[in-house]
């Protein structure tokens, strides 16, 4: 599904003497299939556009659509839920709303919500939990007993049993070890693709939205800094370092080689390995130049 | 949902009010609790009210804030009067509606009650509206110190307060965050018959209350790491004193209790 900003603004406590604008005149588009990376410092606006996505708040002012929902001040969609089921959110620290007795029923709680026919939810989870890096036998456990790492699997399981249409992630590797961030968000990529979903990434980590990203859009004080392709905008150091923001190690690696050697190799999101190739086809050159 | 309420919110403010000494707020906000009871003229009522108001206006907290943060109550003191106008049998017969007979006193009985229900929880309110937590456990601490020559835990006490009046707001926001989540899951809160939406409070209270354990047990580590050890040998930053405005007030709130209790019928 597509989703469109147009001049969106939005006021918490309005009419309150603790009115704060968290977000000004925000306008973007974002096409459906794309992934797109959110970034922005603490306080950036970042959780406030995220809830604006599956309609939990609506703008203050300016217009909000989500392939063929709306949502203005005044108008909301009178298919609310259905905009719910189609917009699955992950929100930061998704272990916090786990509550069920097992596993099963805490990831079939939002399937339920929906009305999926039971037979239908089972397959489903059957579908999701080796995805997120579960062993079926934990589905008759507790999920309050389970490790920090493991419940966060089980919350993001329930969002992705739902099956959305459009993917929000809200730093979805916060808090777990580098190599569960790792195969975390290799899972959301694949999925990304295999199953055609937009998705959206709300992330701190500048590694990340070079590695997945097609699009960047980046936040500051609730207006939007910057947008564009993460080769175009993540390389801007300068412009990224005024809102407390740096380059991906990568870029960082490239410049000082530059400084160091003299020898421009552009950034074009290739990996470790790839800049590693290209190093060692300028050093072949210059040593049969020599 | 929880941002209208205004009870317990604390307004940030550097008025007359704001700068009382806590303990002489609550000294007046006590004995006003009471004299509110004693009011049954009209001239006794309209003292309070003026009393309770300039106080409003003195805040300088907008009064349209005030009144929107206390809808809830307003459903309580509307209900209260209704039920005196049908209850009450006093005086003259006023007219009928659906063959309930409304009397006079009815009326005013009504209005009486309706009215000190609305001075108390406007009075309360000014209270945390004016007054940091940390003020208001710092005042109930020092009233109470008498009390520990019966070794009664004082200091526990205001810190049980304390804790828990800290832990409001964070357990408002982490609430809401938990049912924004659950309403991402599809769960309505809103709408739907009323058996629906109290199962809606499952998914809500059980990881509120699994977080809330988890802090108390965070804190309590956290204080023990940093060498608490109960209020034996602690002193004060800020020590709290009676200035002259303190004695002003003082003075001012006795003779307004002078006038309630001369002006009664």
């Amino acid at each position: 599904m597509d989703i469109t900003f147009k001049n969106v603004s939005y006021i918490y406590q309005r009419n309150t003497p603790f009115a704060h604008k968290a977000i000004e005149d925000l306008s973007f588009h974002i096409p459906s299939g794309s992934f797109v990376a959110i970034i922005g410092h603490t306080g950036s606006g970042k959780s406030t556009l995220i809830q604006h996505l599956n309609g939990l708040v609506s703008p203050s002012s300016g217009e909000v659509t989500i392939g063929e929902y709306r949502l203005t001040d005044e108008e909301k969609p009178k298919r609310m839920k259905e905009l719910r089921s189609r917009v699955g959110v992950v929100f930061q620290y998704p272990e916090h709303q786990l509550f069920e007795e097992t596993v099963e029923k805490d990831i079939a709680f939002g399937p339920q919500n929906f009305d999926i026919p039971k037979a239908d939810i089972n397959k489903r989870i059957k579908e999701v939990v080796p995805k997120v890096g579960l062993q079926e036998e934990l589905l008759k456990r507790s999920p309050f007993e389970l490790s920090g790492g493991q419940m966060r699997r089980v919350a993001i399981a329930g969002v992705l049993a739902i099956k959305p249409d459009v993917l929000v992630l809200d730093e979805p590797t916060a808090g777990l070890d580098p190599r569960g961030q790792k195969e975390m968000m290799d899972m959301f990529y694949t999925m990304h693709k295999e199953e055609g979903l937009t998705t959206v990434l709300v992330t701190h980590s500048m590694e990340d939205a070079v590695k997945y990203a097609d699009h960047v859009i980046i936040l500051n004080n609730g207006t939007k800094y910057m947008e564009g392709k993460p080769e175009d905008v993540l390389t801007q150091q300068e412009a990224l370092n005024k809102v407390q923001l740096d380059v991906p190690e990568a870029v960082q690696f490239l410049q000082s080689f530059e400084k160091r050697f003299g020898v421009t190799i552009p950034f074009t999101r290739q990996s470790t390995k790839e800049i590693a190739q290209s190093i060692q086809r300028y050093i072949k050159e210059a040593g049969s130049r020599e | 949902m929880s941002s209208s309420l205004i009870i317990g919110q604390y307004v940030p403010g550097n008025s007359i009010v704001h700068r009382l000494d806590p303990r002489t707020k609550i000294t007046v906000i006590f004995f006003f609790v009471f004299i509110v009871f004693f009011a049954n003229s009209v001239l006794s009522y309209t003292t309070l009210t003026v009393f309770a108001l300039v106080t409003v206006i003195i805040t300088k907290i907008p009064i349209r804030f005030i009144m929107k943060g206390l809808t809830p109550v307003w459903f309580l003191i509307i209900f209260t009067f209704i039920l005196h106008l049908i209850v009450t049998k006093e005086g003259t017969v006023l007219f009928d509606i659906f063959g309930f007979n409304i009397y006079t006193g009815a009326l005013i009985q009504g209005f009486a009650i309706s009215m000190r229900f609305f001075l108390l929880i406007l009075v309360t309110s000014l209270l945390t509206l004016t007054t940091t937590p940390i003020e208001i456990t710092d005042a109930i601490e020092e009233m109470l110190h008498p009390l520990k020559k019966i070794k009664f835990p004082v200091h526990e006490l205001a810190l049980m307060m304390s804790i828990s009046l800290r832990f409001i707001p964070t357990l408002l926001q982490e609430t809401e965050k938990i049912s924004r989540a659950q309403a991402s899951r599809g769960v309505d809160f809103k709408t739907g018959p009323l058996k629906e939406r109290i199962k809606a409070v499952v998914p809500l209270l059980v990881p509120l209350f699994v977080s809330a354990f988890k802090r108390a047990e965070e804190l309590a580590m956290a204080m023990e790491a940093r060498g608490y050890q109960g209020g034996e040998g602690r002193t004060k930053l800020r020590e709290l004193k009676i200035e002259k405005i303190d004695i002003a007030v003082y003075i001012l709130f006795t003779l307004v209790i002078a006038i309630v209790l001369y002006t009664r019928s």
